[in-house]
């Protein structure tokens, strides 16, 4: 039981549009950190910035009819799955436009015809719902894979454990993304667990479970790509432990105070960005003329967002009390 | 054509007609597999429907009603099986938070067509953790439908229209009746509407609201007062979330006397919101302060003697509609 090591190849078009999806996330939350700053979101805002390459390298590829579970701080796979980022940013904005109608920010309102499935506020809640999916794809027959996300902190729920342990029992195609940026809001990984890989988890579900270096892209997409293959031969499900660090604090809100500058400036060292530019450099992949053209389109596109938001209607005040009942 | 069958045997039935009816229905939850279920109400479905789509689970009633969740939004209407209501505070957050806000925060767009049943209800010396009526929880939270039928006709039409139903549905059926409850059942597709009470006994003096296995001591009662000229008339509000309104007005408009049983505790218990509902939008009517007889505000105790102390009974009606009436 372990991991193919199958090489699964990119052509430079492909690295190309990973790297715009990489700059396009850390664009999209670095705006979202200026916008709190300024008044214009409320609140809501949980930056994935230096966890991107986890973004990137597992959605990467997904057909349309897989399923995603994401967690709060991976807004960057609603896009990488299909979703225009002016409907995103008016989410945020919680206007009438957004995904919930401004009933709920960020990732709490899926996309079924995008295989988006949205969480409640309930870490790990969505392990379950994503044992769920993955049963609906195997009583189909079809050989459609979900990819949920959490990070190491809701790996301590009962919703993790019951939500693998099912997954596991019943060998369903779904492949568990941990991403571990060593902190449960303030509280370190290692107050919160005498275990130092949550892929070690996996060994009492019956399934594989790697621990990876979340800030390489490619790592990333490869391991992923191996795991989605078991899945989709009905070998059941893997664990993906993607070692990484959030920049920001837990919300945007919240200062940091609880770790040190040291730390940060080391993991900032590893941020996956230039890692990845010079991999597409060295290699001719990406040329100056190629970096600034995707830096203006990923700026424009990001303009073009927050203008959708800002200038989308606030949701009519009577529909606080519609769609509670189909 | 209708004949007799227990109400479990109504439950199953509902079940398997629904599974035959649409591919996309499936039973899931602890021991519902090929052992039939702790109570008996899958035997059988197995078999016919293979293993797959009645789904043994490991004891897991958080992922019991999140993977129903999750299968339901790729369309198929999964009824997920608490063994015992009292364990579905195990599962309460998907309920709760994920499954009832769902359609809400989708915009409108993403329903969650789930059914959990929940076997609920005392008088079977089940004690603290095999008795509890949790009903008024899932009452008071948006989003979610709730129903508890008392016949074995409305276990079977009730359930239809909870499998039916794009909202999560909570179906809490009484335990203590789903042998001693047979009644005729028709053989067709006959649906029980949720939101509509049945009126079980017609009576011009009191109102008498309740659901579950209630109905059943409440009807004795009726039936002794009867004796002594008094007409009470039973509502069995079958759907606790909605409830019938409209006929328990009309009813309220009639008699101008009303009282509440139920098997839940009484603090917060569904007679709460029955008696504010009255008094808030029929208060002209009244003729006497709306009533309740309920479980005292204790847990349900393993001993038959105090668990028949905390039952609300035949006898303990009678005094109530007694003291109502002279009122």
């Amino acid at each position: 039981m372990s991991l193919k090591r199958t090489k699964f190849k990119l052509s430079p078009e492909q690295q190309l549009e990973m790297f715009y999806w990489l700059k396009l996330i850390r664009g999209f939350d670095e705006r979202l950190s200026v916008l709190v700053r300024q008044g214009k979101v409320r609140s809501g805002v949980y930056s994935g910035i230096g966890q991107e390459a986890i973004v990137v390298g597992t959605c990467y590829g997904l057909r349309k009819e897989d399923y995603i579970c994401p967690l709060h701080r991976d807004l960057g796979t609603f896009l990488v799955k299909g979703l225009d980022p002016g409907v995103m940013m008016a989410q945020m904005f919680a206007k009438a436009t957004g995904l919930s109608k401004g009933r709920d920010s960020a990732l709490h309102s899926g996309v079924p015809d995008l295989g988006i499935f949205g969480n409640t506020s309930m870490l790990g809640a969505n392990l379950p719902v994503a044992a769920g999916l993955g049963l609906s794809f195997k009583m189909d027959r079809s050989d459609n894979v979900v990819i949920a996300y959490f990070g190491e902190g809701a790996s301590n729920t009962g919703d993790f454990h019951e939500g693998l342990n099912f997954a596991g029992a019943n060998q369903l195609p779904v492949v568990f993304v941990c991403e571990n940026n060593l902190y449960g809001y303030s509280v370190p990984f290692e107050k919160a667990m005498a275990i130092e890989d949550v892929a070690d988890r996996a060994d009492a579900y019956g399934f594989p479970g790697v621990a990876i270096n979340g800030n390489d892209v490619l790592a990333v997409y490869q391991t992923t790509q191996g795991a989605i293959q078991r899945a989709r031969l009905g070998e059941g499900p893997t664990l993906i432990e993607c070692k990484t660090y959030r920049w920001h604090g837990h919300s945007e809100h919240d200062k940091p105070v609880y770790r040190t500058d040291e730390e940060l400036a080391m993991w900032r060292s590893r941020d996956p960005l230039p890692i990845f530019t010079a991999f597409l450099q060295d290699r001719g992949v990406l040329t100056p003329e190629g970096l600034a053209g995707i830096e203006q389109r990923v700026t424009r596109e990001i303009d073009a967002a927050v203008a959708f938001a800002e200038s989308s209607p606030d949701p009519d005040p009577s529909e606080a009390v519609t769609d509670l009942y189909a | 054509m209708s004949r007799e069958i227990t109400y479990l045997e109504a439950i199953r039935e509902a079940l398997a007609e629904e599974m035959r009816r649409d591919s996309k229905v499936f039973v899931l939850g602890e021991d519902v597999g090929p052992y039939g279920g702790a109570f008996g109400v899958t035997a059988g479905l197995a078999e016919e429907f293979g293993e797959m789509r009645c789904l043994d689970t490991p004891i897991s009633e958080s992922a019991i009603v999140g993977v129903a969740i999750g299968a339901s939004l790729r369309g198929y209407r999964p009824v997920a099986e608490m063994q015992f209501a009292d364990f579905i505070s195990c599962g309460f957050d998907q309920i709760v938070n994920q499954a009832a806000t769902h359609y809400y925060r989708t915009g409108g767009r993403v329903p969650v067509p789930i059914v959990v049943r929940a076997p609920s209800g005392g008088n079977v010396s089940g004690g603290l953790y095999h008795s509890q009526n949790p009903e008024s929880w899932f009452v008071h939270r948006p989003g979610l439908k709730v129903v508890a039928p008392s016949t074995p006709w409305d276990a079977k039409g009730l359930l239809k229209a909870a499998i039916r139903d794009p909202n999560p549905v909570v179906y809490f059926e009484h335990k203590y009746l789903y042998r001693r409850a047979k009644g005729p059942v028709p053989e067709g597709d006959e649906i029980v509407p949720i939101g509509e009470a049945a009126f079980r006994r017609e009576g011009a003096d009191i109102t008498l609201i309740t659901y579950g296995a209630m109905v059943l001591a409440s009807l004795e009662a009726a039936d002794r007062l009867s004796k002594e000229g008094l007409g009470v008339e039973v509502i069995d509000l079958r759907s606790l979330m909605p409830w019938d309104k409209a006929a328990v007005f009309r009813s309220v408009e009639k008699t101008s006397r009303v009282l509440i049983v139920h098997e839940d505790v009484k603090t917060l218990g569904v007679g709460a919101e029955l008696s504010a509902a009255i008094t808030e939008e029929r208060f002209e009517w009244l003729d006497a302060p709306v009533t309740r007889v309920t479980y005292p505000d204790t847990h349900c105790p393993f001993s038959l003697p105090l668990e028949r102390f905390n039952l609300p009974n035949a006898d303990s009606i009678t005094s109530a509609l007694r003291t109502l009436a002279a009122y």
